[in-house]
């Protein structure tokens, strides 16, 4: 176990390695100049260079921008706007976004998971098809649509909620983003669920326990729920992703100060912030590694067969 | 021995009498058998009216209609001057010389420039349904390819390209489109774009999965020994038999391209006015949703009908070319 642990989190260190020189190089060779021409002398641009070692040979550059990241720092902002540190700005956003996501994972999963059960356990029935009906919503309802709607009627409309996000007064201004980034995880883990319950409920080691005697809250906890969660757990690393791009343009709707309001106000502003889109793209990559490669770890401790199976291939 | 010829009195009409039929079906074409499933899936069937309901307006509409989709349509108003018609409701024509709209007709109104919504509205789906397609097309080339080449070759070949992919999948969607939001455009180039980088990935990992059951049968073996080529394997033999599950990823991939889409013009580095797409409008409708609320009603529709219409299609196909024993 020790040494797949080992090997993949090897290979995810590698993985973002690899992506940060990939981003870093794209960002340095981009055609234009990240300096506005039209307000800065041709001087003051070649001095502003020099100043920010835009003129070194690329790799040297990567070379000092990893070792500026390793020591936490992401380096100044652009000229453009400011020269203020990037590092308090993201790290702020980051608190809220990521207070926000992980709220609606949480309870994306628990509703998932508990309509999916309720939905298994009554196969064809009434429920099974209220189940089936919010799993497609979920689908084909984009969350920043239902968030629209949830901003209208019961902010505008009704206001029960805040209007825009308010820090001050977190648990109410965060119900409705939540609801709406967790919508899609709610219908995907719904349906996940409820597939892979009904096909170990008629599995013949769950008749063999029905068999023994076992039943009712004891039989689907020890023997359905355990191994129908397993595939669930390989479903939730997408949700992850989907709820970064999901929380892009519902804090730009909500008005949430978040990393997705920050990467939409660096690439569709004005001019584009070279620094800020180089430290979230890192960001982003790095969270959804380590995410992957927490859930492999995960899948490795609850599946056995992965671990032995990763060793005989020796991949 | 003179020719006997058969009379009429020596036939007799048995009707269904003595005839045994067949209770087995007859082997049947794998592609008819596909069809018969599919169409039998109610599901299915009803996602493909809803495509191609969506699909005949989006065609048709814009032709159709009466204004241009960047026309800016001015009315006569009771003093009988001439203005634009701004923000309006839905209206219909027709009616009494009283009325306003007479000779006007609004389905879903207008827009807060003085457009009309209707013709914007299957003009943008128009816009969202072409780039979906194109976008997804290429994505179906370079990952079925890149996945077939890949699991035939195997060993090395196969070890660089997945490496490859596994660095390339694990690049988050939104970095990616950043970074070409440095390097392009704002435009329907752009979302094409990073549908194109994004999409194929999951193309191949099937293609690749499907090759690699494939290229172990008995006829890729005989093709070979007969003096096949690879590149005549892969794409003669092998292709047509992984064509099914690619389908069935086309299908799924269509709705997503259609939310990116919707999702970077939403954002703002998609497509910009006065061209419209479904994401747009949306947008251009959440602008003003509080005073004028139908605007982003019909965007948000016929997004939501897409999205459904395509999915209920995908699983269609996924059922039809693998069905189980229960439903056969």
């Amino acid at each position: 176990m020790t040494r797949y642990v080992a090997k993949r989190i090897l290979m995810s260190a590698l993985t973002l390695l690899a992506i940060i020189f990939v981003l870093f190089v794209l960002i340095r060779i981009v055609p234009g100049d990240p300096f506005p021409v039209e307000r800065m002398s041709a001087e003051m641009i070649l001095q502003k260079r020099e100043e920010l070692g835009l003129n070194k040979p690329i790799l040297e550059q990567f070379v000092n921008y990893m070792s500026m990241l390793l020591s936490g720092s992401f380096g100044n902002g652009t000229s453009l706007y400011n020269g203020a540190p990037i590092k308090p700005i993201m790290t702020a956003c980051l608190i809220n976004s990521f207070k926000i996501g992980v709220l609606s994972i949480l309870c994306g999963t628990a509703v998932g998971l508990a309509i999916g059960i309720v939905a298994a356990l009554n196969r064809g029935k009434f429920l099974d098809g209220l189940c089936t009906v919010v799993s497609i919503l979920g689908v084909c309802i984009p969350s920043y649509v239902f968030m629209i709607f949830l901003q209208y009627f019961f902010a505008y409309k009704i206001p029960f909620f805040p209007y825009f996000f308010d820090p001050s007064n977190f648990l109410t201004s965060a119900v409705m983003p939540a609801m709406s980034l967790s919508l899609f995880a709610v219908s995907t883990i719904a349906r996940f669920t409820r597939n892979e319950m009904i096909e170990v409920l008629n599995s013949d080691y769950v008749k063999l326990a029905e068999a023994k005697g076992l039943y009712g809250f004891e039989l689907i906890r020890r023997h359905v729920l355990r191994n129908a969660l397993i595939p669930i757990v390989t479903v939730i690393a997408p949700l992850v992703v989907d709820l970064l791009t999901g929380a892009m343009v519902i804090e730009k709707i909500y008005g949430i100060n978040g990393v997705g309001k920050l990467m939409v106000d660096a690439i569709a502003g004005q001019g584009v912030d070279y620094n800020y889109v180089l430290a979230l793209g890192i960001v982003f990559s790095a969270l959804y590694i380590g995410v992957m490669l927490a859930l492999d770890i995960l899948y490795g401790i609850i599946d056995p067969r992965i671990r032995l199976a990763a060793k005989e291939g020796g991949a | 021995m003179t020719n006997y010829t058969p009379q009429g009195d020596d036939f007799e009409f048995i009707a269904d009498r003595d005839i045994s039929v067949d209770e087995n079906f007859a082997a049947q074409g794998y592609w008819k058998g596909v069809a018969i499933h599919f169409f039998r899936n109610k599901f299915a069937v009803t996602g493909l009216i809803l495509v191609g309901v969506i699909m005949t307006f989006a065609v048709l509409a814009p032709i159709v209609s009466t204004y241009g989709y960047q026309e800016i349509v001015s009315i006569v108003d009771a003093g009988g001057k001439e203005i634009t018609a701004k923000s309006l409701s839905p209206q219909i024509g027709g009616g009494g010389a009283d009325n306003l709209f007479a000779d006007r007709t609004f389905l879903f109104g207008t827009d807060d420039m003085g457009r009309d919504l209707w013709t914007r509205t299957w003009q943008g789906a128009r816009v969202s349904l072409i780039i979906a397609f194109v976008a997804i097309f290429i994505d179906m080339l370079i990952g079925t390819s890149y996945g077939l080449i890949s699991g035939y070759f195997g060993g090395m070949v196969d070890n660089a390209m997945q490496r490859f992919i596994e660095i390339a999948g694990s690049i988050p969607t939104l970095v990616i489109i950043s970074i070409l939001a440095i390097f392009m455009e704002k435009g329907i180039g752009l979302v094409i774009a990073s549908l194109l980088i994004t999409e194929w990935i999951g193309m191949s990992k099937i293609a690749r999965a499907e090759c690699l059951k494939l290229k172990e049968r008995e006829y890729v073996l005989a093709s070979r020994t007969l003096g096949a080529g690879s590149f005549h394997i892969i794409f003669k033999q092998i292709l047509p038999n992984t064509i099914g599950p690619i389908i069935t990823q086309v299908m799924f991939s269509i709705p997503v391209a259609i939310f990116t889409e919707a999702f970077l013009s939403f954002v703002g580095v998609g497509i910009v006015l006065p061209q419209c797409s479904i994401g747009s409008l949306i947008e251009a409708g959440f602008n003003n949703v509080t005073i004028l609320p139908y605007q982003i009603l019909p965007p948000i529709c016929v997004l939501a009908i897409l999205m459904l219409g395509f999915n209920l299609i995908g699983d269609g196909f996924r059922e039809a070319l693998a069905p189980k024993l229960e439903d056969m």
